[in-house]
């Protein structure tokens, strides 16, 4: 058929649809099944939703909900830092380097984060002081007494951010790996150093490949957080094991931590898809591409003028 | 020697190899300043490492090159060979803009951010000052009004005009074209060849590894043929190219022509 004939005639699909029981069958079933659930969950007495609304905003779990919070944002702040820094070294020429960042990895994701936790908090059985001065026995500058500095905040937040580090390692790697090789080279042949060609090049286009894992590490890092309260880290769940060590409201209790755990990462999902869509900027879906293959040929534009070029005198 | 005798780029027996690979047996070619050098070959020849050996996005083996009477990646001090310092590298090579076969623009940013980029990046040049640098650039490669265009949004040709003027920010004295218009669609490769044409009519001094034949015979002043890591013809690309004295360069041009 021609254009013109197409033009002129309009062919409207009106189709019916065909019929699909299974469809029906299938929403009806799960439809069926959730009503059962909220109904046993609802109804149920031994749930206590009475006490369950009445701590939702106890001062004790919004304080735990805080150090939730900080301990997630803390541990995750150091962990990309050190992520970033043990990927670099990992891709850089100097071996020494290379092997160094490999054994972190190695060590921090070969031992169980449940182990590292309590081997943070009971640190000062190794190490009893921590000193500045010169290493290997020299004489020191200023010395702490291990059991003043390592709380169990900053034990958390040491085993959090250090095992951390070692998965964003593997993740920030694989983000640096997918960038063009000729980025790379745009960017050298600019003159940029190694440095300008990571911080404007490389690392701007592997957040793309980035942030979708490090969104859910963060995600996992507000429960994981959660492990804490094996060294009384006084963060959502430890406050609420407290809580129902003198009440016996356990199962209450876990369902007000369970409920702000969901909340939390509620928003952090909400946020995970803003700042995605930030770094997708020059990533343009098919519909552009084929918006720009519509608009005006390139021919029609004005072509290059006759104007001479900058160029420098050859001096 | 003075700046009017002495050539842009001076390549003296350079060799380099790829594992057991010799890519590069021994290369001699000077490019005097302000002229257009075509360099032709089949694929594998050699022709696009020597090109990305003169601002050293690859090491030499053994020989010599020199950019502007400064030899590259290496200083001569006591009459021994120093490896240039990572800084030093990156100052040779602000002089030489390189536009790649497949543009490699930046794709995080616009069309005007990819030619500032150089600029304010590498020399510090305040904001305002490269955005209208790079607005001019633009405009003469014809892409004005596709300044806030992402490269993705951009056509193949549009694209390599684009990464023509971002070399140009740089306000580079010698130009390393590498197959610039082979990855383009066939009716796209004319509006990059007249950007480069004018370039060239500038008195921009130009490397241009192509397989555009009637390019090289209007607008290069030398031709050189490269077969197998050497150069195996080189003169007038007219007179070359209209009776060619090797076999192999007959060959050559039975097959692209």
């Amino acid at each position: 058929m021609t254009r013109e004939q197409a033009a002129g005639v309009e062919l409207p699909i009106e189709a019916v649809r065909p019929v699909r029981p299974g469809r029906w069958l299938g929403a009806a079933a799960a439809l069926l099944f959730l009503a059962w659930l909220a109904y046993t969950i609802i109804v149920n007495e031994n749930l206590h939703w009475d006490v369950i609304v009445a701590y939702l905003g106890d001062g004790r779990i919004l304080g735990g909900l805080w150090v939730t919070i900080q301990l997630t944002v803390l541990s995750m702040a150091i962990g990309l830092a050190l992520g970033v820094l043990a990927a670099v070294m990992q891709l850089s020429d100097n071996p020494v380097l290379r092997g160094t960042s490999a054994l972190y990895t190695w060590f921090f994701r070969g031992t169980p984060l449940l182990v590292q936790l309590i081997f943070w908090f009971n640190i000062g059985l190794v190490f009893p002081t921590f000193a500045i001065g010169v290493p290997f026995g020299g004489p020191k500058l200023i010395e702490w007494q291990a059991n003043a500095v390592i709380t169990p905040f900053t034990a958390a937040l040491l085993g959090l951010a250090i095992n951390e580090g070692a998965y964003m390692a593997e993740i920030v790697r694989a983000g640096i790996r997918s960038v063009d090789p000729g980025q790379r080279e745009a960017a050298e042949s600019l003159g940029m150093s190694h440095r300008q060609v990571l911080r404007r090049v490389v690392l701007p286009q592997a957040m793309r490949v980035i942030i979708p894992p490090t969104g859910n590490q963060f995600i996992s890092m507000l429960k994981t957080t959660s492990m804490v309260s094996v060294i009384a880290g006084a963060e959502l769940l430890t406050v609420a094991q407290r809580i129902y060590l003198g009440n016996f409201e356990v199962i209450a209790m876990l369902v007000v931590a369970s409920i702000w755990y969901v909340v939390l990462t509620t928003i952090a999902s909400v946020g995970q898809h803003f700042i995605e869509k930030r770094f997708e900027r020059g990533h343009v879906r098919l519909s552009s591409r084929v918006r720009r293959n519509l608009s005006p040929l390139p021919s029609k534009e004005p072509l290059p003028s006759k104007e001479p070029l900058p160029s420098k005198e050859p001096s | 020697m003075n700046a009017q005798d002495q050539p842009m780029v001076r390549i003296r027996a350079v060799r380099k190899r790829f594992g057991p690979l010799e890519v590069l047996k021994g290369i001699d070619l000077d490019v005097p300043a302000g002229e257009v050098v075509c360099v032709v070959g089949p694929s594998g020849s050699g022709k696009s490492t020597l090109l990305r050996c003169v601002n050293r996005l690859e090491g030499i083996d053994s020989g010599r090159i020199w950019v502007n009477g400064e030899l590259m990646g290496y200083a001569e001090r006591g009459g021994r060979l120093h490896t240039l310092r990572p800084a030093e590298l990156c100052r040779q090579r602000r002089g030489i803009g390189m536009v790649f076969q497949r543009f490699h623009l930046f794709p995080h940013r616009t069309a005007i951010e990819n030619v500032m980029e150089g600029p304010v990046t590498v020399l510090g040049t305040p904001a305002a000052q490269a955005r209208r640098q790079a607005e001019e650039l633009l405009d003469r490669v014809g892409l004005a009004g596709r300044a806030h265009h992402y490269p993705a949004q951009l056509s193949g040709g549009q694209q390599q005009r684009v990464a023509i003027a971002r070399s140009l920010a740089m306000r580079p004295s010698l130009m390393l074209f590498d197959e610039p218009t082979s990855a383009l669609d066939p009716e796209l490769v004319q509006e990059v060849l007249a950007v480069m044409r004018d370039l060239a009519a500038s008195g921009m001094t130009m490397m241009v590894v192509t397989h555009e034949m009637n390019f090289a015979r209007e607008v290069g002043d030398q031709l050189v043929f490269m077969d197998d890591g050497v150069i195996v013809e080189r003169g007038d690309p007219r007179e070359v190219l209209a009776a060619p004295r090797h076999e192999r360069l007959r060959a050559f041009l039975g097959q692209v022509q």
